[in-house]
């Protein structure tokens, strides 16, 4: 068990160590800044399981390296001095882990101001990728409107005409309806807000069924993603309006606790685990092998946040050397094709996945086909660096 | 004898302490823990809205579940006023600001406002039922500015730089832990002249019986609202400093569960004392930060923690230490 | 029209939802002035028993039981070492340890579990729907919570005017000396209360874990819902809880369903949107504070 939160994952200590390792001392320390309690913490624990599983995979080559993780309880203020004392006390220059964007919002300026580099494995909010981008901040998952911006071409693509929209009253849930509409060629029947707190859609079940639109778009992550599921089958939708959604509403860990509902609903994402590379089948196996669940797609984003900084450090000890091998993307992501945009966000492919009974008779997310080809985003042209 | 001997126990704690926060900054320098001057600054800022919590708890005996209200507004005062600086004015007229002497008595007395307009319904009730009406305006307020998009909704509003203060460079940790607590300390003494005063008596006699204030033909609502607003005053403060530490605000601020944490810092250190919630806040502070850099699973140790204190230490770590 | 009258179908069944978390609440308070913020962890703990029963393949019947017992014995446990020396003591310190609880047992699930959300399925024999009324279909397990729901009131209604042990809880709530003085054994009557409280916590999460998600920290976010019902119905009665989670349920339903329509009718439809979302979040409290303005102690106080 990982019980312990200096994991201090040493890979292949008896060879000598590069220069720039020696320069610092006996290794290297990344710090890991992420949400693990709370109900949002099984995010937080596959990006810190699957960065793990990759240093011991030896990722890093001979690079000794020390993942120091902590735990922000989601809250803002509580991060903020753990991204304080990682860069004045225990001298830390490279930063990934954070999961939600409210707290990357309050971090990220502290780290990059103080000469920091964060690589971010899943947040990417709209704030941080146009005029206010930095050179030292890169993002390897997607940014965050990109989610729902294929969900809307998917929608597209499968002919849709008539879509009603549903996500939660902050940020990132107007983000999602922004994103998809972008991409989204037919009608908007209709458009509502949820709460953060809220725990019975019912209303919103009524609402949907009021509006009779083609499809249903919706953006509820994890938990809440869960309870709308079970409450829109439960109020006999599940079969009669299909749905449309992004990655969020609709991980591995979704699919495990709604089972068949999920059945036949459609999903975008920039990964899965089918997809045919050699380097995403010794992932998922590996992850299979050592946690023994199948990975989510926060897991791969912290993999390949993992293989990014491996590939980064290859360029040198200085954190500007760092940046510059980091920029190029040279490593073999998960997900295949990957390169950075100029405001060094992902540009990637899109796929469209289908929840399907496998052979063995468990549900999986199965690849259909590519939505979006080497799909950047709206803010990189705002973005001077 | 035994009160005099309290009080002067009070005084050689004081001093100490002032002692200890003066060397602080020099200390983390030789312990090689230059975090530890961030670490302070959080726990006197939280100290001053704990310290003016106390004032309601403490003194009143009003249990106000709605600190972290005013605790928001501050902080808020300083997150829009800093945003309408770098843009527009606010609805085309009111301009920002970001010096300290302008944003600061401001974020007070928006506070206080609140606490005044809020105080004044909610004094109508007592009890549970105070417990509740306070909880729920926090609430209004934490709802209010999760829908409000054009500051950031429940992602929060950052901010560059921190309200200018003459003579104190803005990127300085140690000039800011340093104004902090001697924000602190100037709160710490106001409040001790307070409680001292005749007002501070009459409140204190309001907490010990009710009936009788009312029976020497005193109205105790005017008083009870008095020490309300200039709670919410302190709190708004202790917001506005908190916002500057961070250089962000977010609704976090506002969330039910600060509201309970000041709670658990003045119960911690011990309530109706002065300097109870300062050591209520500094060990919540240290505590959380030292658990969850020992484990993960910190919360199943400060749990039990927070439990054996309320059984065992029941007039607060103060009252331990007497 | 027709949309009116399922939004106040919804409405009532959110209200019997949150009825079964309010009533032992409301129950605890009222016999021993515990404000206990660990119901959450014990409607936590009915949820997670209950899933992990019905994932060893227990029938649904039984998964409840087993939900609504791990949650009651977890209580009994809580009430025996910590909470009955706190009956007679100041709220704050209720507060702070109950707080104390509510990290220890999200942290201890989440050790025994995983912070993964558990799978909880609709039994067979309730999924499906009814039309209730013409042309709206309406789920079977909503109408079965909602008859859960009664048959607790009916229990409770019954236990409290009708039994010896209702008597004395009632005698108990105004004059515990006097109880004791009778000779009855006080520590015996609150720790069969609390458990009586605990188990319908238990039952309210094993209830609503299908409908919801099961996963750490699940009822924290309906905490603060149940402690404005319980307000609003008059603390300690539950009368008062019952009346308290019917208009709770029906405002907070029916402002989510139609307040950014009435708006979008005065202003731009996104501001509308957004706008009447934040308010509809808002429309308790402000309920609540208005309720206590008008009557500081609640709909319905209870005696004493």
């Amino acid at each position: 068990m990982t019980l312990t939160r200096r994991a201090a994952l040493a890979a292949a200590a008896t060879l000598a160590a590069p220069a720039l390792v020696r320069a610092q001392g006996p290794a290297l320390k990344i710090g890991m800044i992420t949400t693990l309690s709370g109900p949002g913490g099984y995010l937080g624990q596959d990006i810190r399981d699957a960065f793990a599983l990759a240093i011991e995979s030896g990722a890093f080559g001979a690079a000794k390296i020390d993942l120091v993780v902590e735990d922000d309880g989601l809250k803002p203020a509580q991060a903020k001095q753990i991204a304080n004392r990682f860069i004045k006390t225990d001298g830390i220059k490279l930063f990934t882990g954070v999961v939600f964007s409210n707290i990357l919002e309050a971090v990220a300026p502290d780290i990059l101001e103080e000469g920091g580099l964060y690589v971010s494995p899943n947040a990417g909010p709209s704030s941080l990728a146009g005029k206010n981008c930095h050179r030292n901040y890169f993002v390897v998952s997607w940014q965050n409107d990109s989610l729902h911006e294929s969900a809307g071409q998917n929608a597209t693509a499968l002919g849709y005409k008539k879509m009603y929209l549903l996500a939660p009253n902050y940020p990132a849930g107007k983000d999602a309806i922004t994103g998809f509409k972008r991409f989204f060629k037919g009608e908007i029947v209709g458009e509502g807000y949820t709460r953060l707190d809220q725990t019975d859609y019912a209303p919103e079940m009524a609402q949907i069924r009021a509006a009779n639109p083609e499809a249903v778009f919706q953006f509820h992550p994890g938990g809440l993603g869960i309870a709308f599921l079970r409450q829109y089958q439960q109020a006999g939708l599940v079969g009669k309006i299909p749905m449309v959604l992004a990655a969020p509403s609709l991980d591995a860990t979704t699919l495990a606790a709604v089972g068949d509902i999920a059945l036949g609903m459609d999903v975008t994402s920039h990964w899965n685990t089918d997809l045919d590379t050699a380097a995403n089948k010794a992932f998922v196996a590996g992850f299979m092998k050592k946690f023994n669940r199948v990975p989510t797609y926060y897991a791969s984003q912290g993999y390949d946040t993992a293989l990014a900084m491996a590939a980064g450090l290859k360029g040198g000890a200085s954190v500007e050397a760092i940046r510059g091998a980091l920029l190029k993307a040279d490593f073999s992501s998960v997900r295949g094709k990957f390169r950075f945009g100029a405001n060094q966000h992902p540009v990637q492919d899109w796929y469209g996945l289908r929840v399907e009974r496998a052979p063995d008779g468990k549900l999986a997310l199965v690849t259909k086909g590519k939505i979006l080809s080497d799909h950047g985003d709206a803010y990189a042209a705002q973005c001077k660096i | 004898m035994a009160k005099g001997f309290a009080v002067r126990r009070e005084q050689v704690l004081g001093v100490a302490g002032l002692l200890l926060a003066l060397v602080l900054p020099n200390l983390a320098v030789a312990l090689g823990k230059p975090d530890l001057v961030t670490l302070g600054t959080q726990i006197a800022i939280y100290a001053i809205g704990a310290v003016s919590l106390d004032l309601l708890i403490g003194y009143t005996g009003l249990s106000s579940f709605g600190h972290a209200a005013f605790f928001g507004l501050g902080g808020y005062t300083v997150g829009i006023l800093a945003f309408h600086a770098a843009g527009e004015p606010m609805f085309g007229v009111i301009p920002g600001a970001t010096e300290a002497w302008i944003v600061w008595p401001l974020a007070i007395g928006v506070a206080g406002v609140a606490a005044l307009a809020i105080g004044a319904l909610s004094l109508r009730t007592e009890g549970v039922s105070f417990i509740m009406i306070t909880l729920a305006f926090a609430e209004m307020f934490f709802f209010l500015f999760v829908s409000l998009k054009t500051y950031g909704g429940d992602d929060g509003l950052g901010f560059r730089r921190r309200n200018g203060l003459p003579g104190v460079a803005p990127r300085d940790d140690v000039a800011f832990y340093y104004v902090c607590v001697a924000a602190l300390a100037a709160v710490l003494f106001g409040f001790s002249r307070l409680v001292g005063s005749r007002f501070g008596r009459v409140l204190q006699g309001i907490r010990q019986n009710p009936r009788r204030m009312g029976a020497i033909g005193l109205s105790t609502y005017p008083y009870k609202l008095a020490a309300f607003s200039i709670a919410g005053a302190g709190a708004g403060l202790a917001g506005a400093l908190h916002a500057n530490l961070l250089r962000f605000v977010s609704p976090d601020m506002l969330h039910w569960t600060m509201s309970g944490d000041f709670m658990i810092m003045v119960v911690l250190g011990g309530t109706g004392t002065l300097f109870g919630p300062v050591i209520g806040a500094a060990v919540m502070v240290l505590l959380q930060s030292w658990l969850a850099q020992w484990t993960e699973h910190w919360m199943i140790v400060m749990g039990p923690v927070l439990v054996l204190v309320v059984l065992f230490a029941r007039r607060g770590i103060l009252g331990l230490l007497r | 029209m027709t949309l009116l009258l399922e939004q106040m179908l919804n409405g009532l069944q959110f209200g019997v939802m949150l009825f079964l978390l309010a009533a032992g609440l409301t129950l605890v308070f009222g016999v021993m002035g515990l404000i206990n913020l660990a119901h959450s962890s014990l409607y936590m703990i009915g949820a997670f028993g209950a899933a992990w029963a019905g994932s060893r393949g227990v029938a649904f019947p039984l998964a409840l039981l087993a939900g609504a017992g791990s949650a009651a014995l977890t209580g009994l446990v809580i009430e025996v070492v910590v909470l009955k020396r706190l009956y007679a003591r100041d709220h704050m310190d209720q507060v702070l340890a109950t707080f104390g609880m509510i990290l220890f047992f999200n942290e201890a699930m989440a050790m025994l579990f995983g912070r993964q959300p558990l799978m909880a399925a609709v039994p067979g024999f309730l999924s499906g729907s009814v039309e209730l009324i013409p042309r709206v279909p309406y789920p079977i397990y909503r109408l079965a919570i909602i008859a859960v729901g009664i048959a607790v009131a009916g229990l409770l209604y019954y236990l409290i005017s009708h039994t010896r042990a209702g008597m004395l809880v009632r005698a108990g709530a105004t004059h515990r000396e006097m109880v004791r003085a009778l000779g009855v054994d006080i520590g015996l009557l609150t720790s069969g209360v609390f458990a009586l409280g605990a188990a319908l916590a238990g039952l309210a999460g094993a209830m609503t874990g299908p409908l919801l998600s099961v996963q750490v920290g699940m009822g924290d976010r309906i905490l603060i819902t149940t402690f404005v019902v319980i307000v609003v119905g008059g603390i300690g009665s539950v009368r008062g809880a019952l009346a308290g989670s019917l208009l709770v349920g029906m405002v907070d339903t029916l402002a989510r369903a139609f307040l950014p329509g009435v708006l979008k009718s005065v202003m731009v439809a996104t501001e509308a949107d957004a706008i009447g979302a934040g308010l509809s979040s808002m429309a308790i409290f402000i309920l609540m504070a208005a309720v206590l303005l008008i009557r500081p102690r609640g709909l319905f106080p209870s005696h004493g």
